[in-house]
């Protein structure tokens, strides 16, 4: 019962040091980077509930971002829509490829649906790049309009933004805590532990697995519109594979497959990157080994690593304690670990 | 005519190049079942390598080239002893991630040291000739020679060595050969060894006829994995001919399609393929 109280109490904590985080640096430009953050998080929660919890590397996931970016520009841009409309509109349509793409992509397994997701986000890239009559190719589009107003909530100050991006945000962290401790999540680790298994006891994984996909390509979606708006100016650069593998760090380095991962993770390389922004360029020569490194040592990022000595400790007070039942310890465990 | 003549010949130089990077690549993934995405990470290291030994040491082509078949072999070598190595018993997304990590890191280092600017590379062999009404320079019929003949060589060393048969009988049972006393340890990295020097040798053959700059790999790589599962993962012979498929298809799509999207049709095909059959081409039957 303390535990639960301990950890709501640190979620409480946290939920209020995000709300009262203006007023405490009066910084323009560490609340720019913060309301970056928010967003990319929202990207590298859909990543994680694929990747982390059913177990596919989906590689064409800056791809989605890109098309949730760009649909937003084209719609309030080029077809000058209402803004929320083209917002809903933007998520709508990148859910709708990425069903259209999950179809056919998910029929494959393991790596040949790593190298198919990253042969699918290539060719959004490319077609991104090269149709210059909708999307501006190179040049990129500019002008894209700030979120308009809710009746009388105005969006145009970046203090408003932050709040829009960070409500928005929580609003996804409640859904992916949601779907994890539902028996929909248990379905979904289910198939990433052994697909074979979990076909055999009577789940449709296609179904189960389509429907990550889709929440998946909706949340980076959503995180492609705000960045559009937020942003206001979006190039094809946006849908490279070097922002897939970007958004792979942050999930890496927090957790793949935790709760909490995506916070920590994109919190603290963001904020490295931006102390390191001497090396700009040449960063990846310091995240690239700890990309690797940590697969090796430890795979589930730092949350994993976090819990694992947690449960070591516990584990160890229980033994003290009193015969401890072992079968009950482990399954619990892996209740636990997810 | 012509045209069609020439861009025969341009398909038959871009295809064996193709051929080269996916040889290495289906070894290694006969052998651990690993996509090593950093495999275009050795393929720029090698092009690099050729480069500076040539512009720097003054070394000739030929010298300049087998210097970098050692050096980026032995990157693979290391690649495989201190990070596949540890991960074999993971999770199959825990290989690609970390090679995933490696490219990063490769990239990132060529960038560090030879800057991100586009370099051409000098060849002796610039002389342009005409014969059956086709003009091309000898850098590319060096190209097309060199590749078939080191094709052949991997050929009889697989086929008719000792060591070349433990590679075979590893790709076919790891199990297996370990339990007939084959070092698989020893193995992997030989393998290792010779997919790294096929993509030095692939990229310091090509290199001449494109450019040098640190995200050079990345391309050819997406493309030596679409040939790869064209041809059958793990599948030698496949590798060869899916890369002159690849090849005659994108000089004949750049010339009759369109050349912006030029680059887009492996990746189209690629989809075409895995939507029709979800595990390549000449996939092994059953679960």
């Amino acid at each position: 019962m303390a535990a639960i109280f301990k950890q709501r109490n640190i979620i409480t904590g946290l939920v209020l040091l995000s709300l009262v985080f203006p007023f405490i640096t009066q910084n323009e430009y560490y609340l720019h980077i913060m309301t970056l953050s928010f967003i990319w998080m929202i990207g590298v929660y859909g990543l994680n509930l694929l990747a982390g919890y059913t177990g596919y590397l989906s590689l064409a996931h800056a791809g989605f971002f890109a098309i949730g970016a760009y649909s937003l520009g084209i719609l309030t841009v080029k077809a000058q829509l209402n803004f929320w409309l083209a917002f809903i509109l933007a998520c709508l349509i990148t859910s709708f490829l990425g069903f259209l793409i999950g179809l056919i992509a998910l029929r494959t397994k393991e790596h040949f649906f790593a190298i198919y997701t990253l042969c699918v986000g290539y060719i959004i890239y490319l077609v991104i790049d090269k149709w210059e009559s909708l999307t501006e190719g190179v040049r990129g589009l500019i002008g894209i309009p700030a979120p308009s107003n809710i009746g009388p909530i105005s969006f145009q100050t970046a203090l408003s933004q932050y709040y829009l991006v960070l409500v928005i945000l929580l609003l996804v962290i409640l859904i992916v805590y949601r779907i994890v401790h539902s028996l929909t999540g248990r379905t979904y680790i289910a198939i990433r532990n052994s697909e074979d298994l979990a076909q055999t006891i009577g789940i449709s994984t296609m179904k189960n697995k389509l429907t990550v996909f889709v929440l998946s390509t909706f949340f980076a979606g959503l995180a492609g519109a705000l960045y559009a708006s937020f942003v206001r100016f979006i190039g094809p650069d946006i849908g490279s594979t070097a922002i897939t593998f970007d958004l792979l760090t942050y999930l890496l380095v927090g957790g793949l497959g935790t709760l909490s991962g995506p916070i920590i993770g994109t919190i603290l390389i963001v904020w490295v990157s931006q102390q390191l922004q001497f090396l700009q360029d040449y960063r990846m020569l310091i995240f690239g080994p700890v990309l690797t490194l940590l697969i090796i040592f430890y795979p589930r990022g730092i949350v994993g690593a976090f819990t694992g000595w947690k449960h070591k400790y516990e584990d160890k007070r229980s033994k003290n304690k009193d015969i401890p039942n072992d079968s009950l310890v482990k399954s619990k465990k892996q209740v636990k670990e997810g | 005519m012509e045209i069609l003549v020439q861009q025969l010949f341009n398909g038959l130089t871009i295809g064996s190049v193709y051929s080269l990077v996916a040889l290495g690549l289906t070894l290694v993934y006969g052998i651990l079942h690993i996509p090593n995405f950093a495999h275009g990470a050795l393929y720029m290291l090698g092009g690099y390598i050729t480069l500076t030994m040539m512009t720097s040491l003054g070394l000739h082509y030929w010298l300049a080239i087998f210097i970098s078949i050692l050096a980026v072999g032995l990157v693979g070598v290391l690649m495989e002893r201190f990070v596949f190595h540890p991960l074999r018993d993971s999770p199959p997304i825990h290989d690609k991630i970390a090679a995933i990590g490696i490219l990063l890191f490769l990239e990132a280092f060529a960038q560090f040291v030879w800057g991100a600017d586009y370099r051409t590379m000098p060849t002796p062999y610039d002389q342009v000739i005409h014969i059956f009404g086709i003009t091309f320079t000898l850098q590319r019929m060096l190209i097309i020679v060199s590749a078939v003949a080191v094709m052949i060589l991997l050929y009889l060393f697989l086929k008719k060595t000792f060591i070349g048969s433990t590679i075979i009988a590893m790709s076919q049972n790891r199990e297996g050969a370990n339990l007939v006393g084959v070092n698989t340890n020893k193995v992997a990295m030989m393998t290792f060894m010779i997919s790294g020097g096929l993509a030095a040798i692939a990229c310091s053959l090509a290199a001449p006829i494109n450019l040098v700059f640190p995200g050079m790999g990345q391309l050819v790589i997406l493309k030596a994995f679409v040939i790869i599962i064209l041809g059958g993962m793990g599948s030698i012979p496949g590798a060869i001919i899916g890369g002159y498929i690849l090849g005659f298809s994108e000089s004949l799509g750049a010339t009759y399609i369109s050349n912006d999207y030029k680059d887009i049709i492996a990746f189209v095909l690629l989809v075409i393929i895995l939507s029709v059959k979800p595990k390549g081409l000449f996939a092994k039957e059953g679960h």
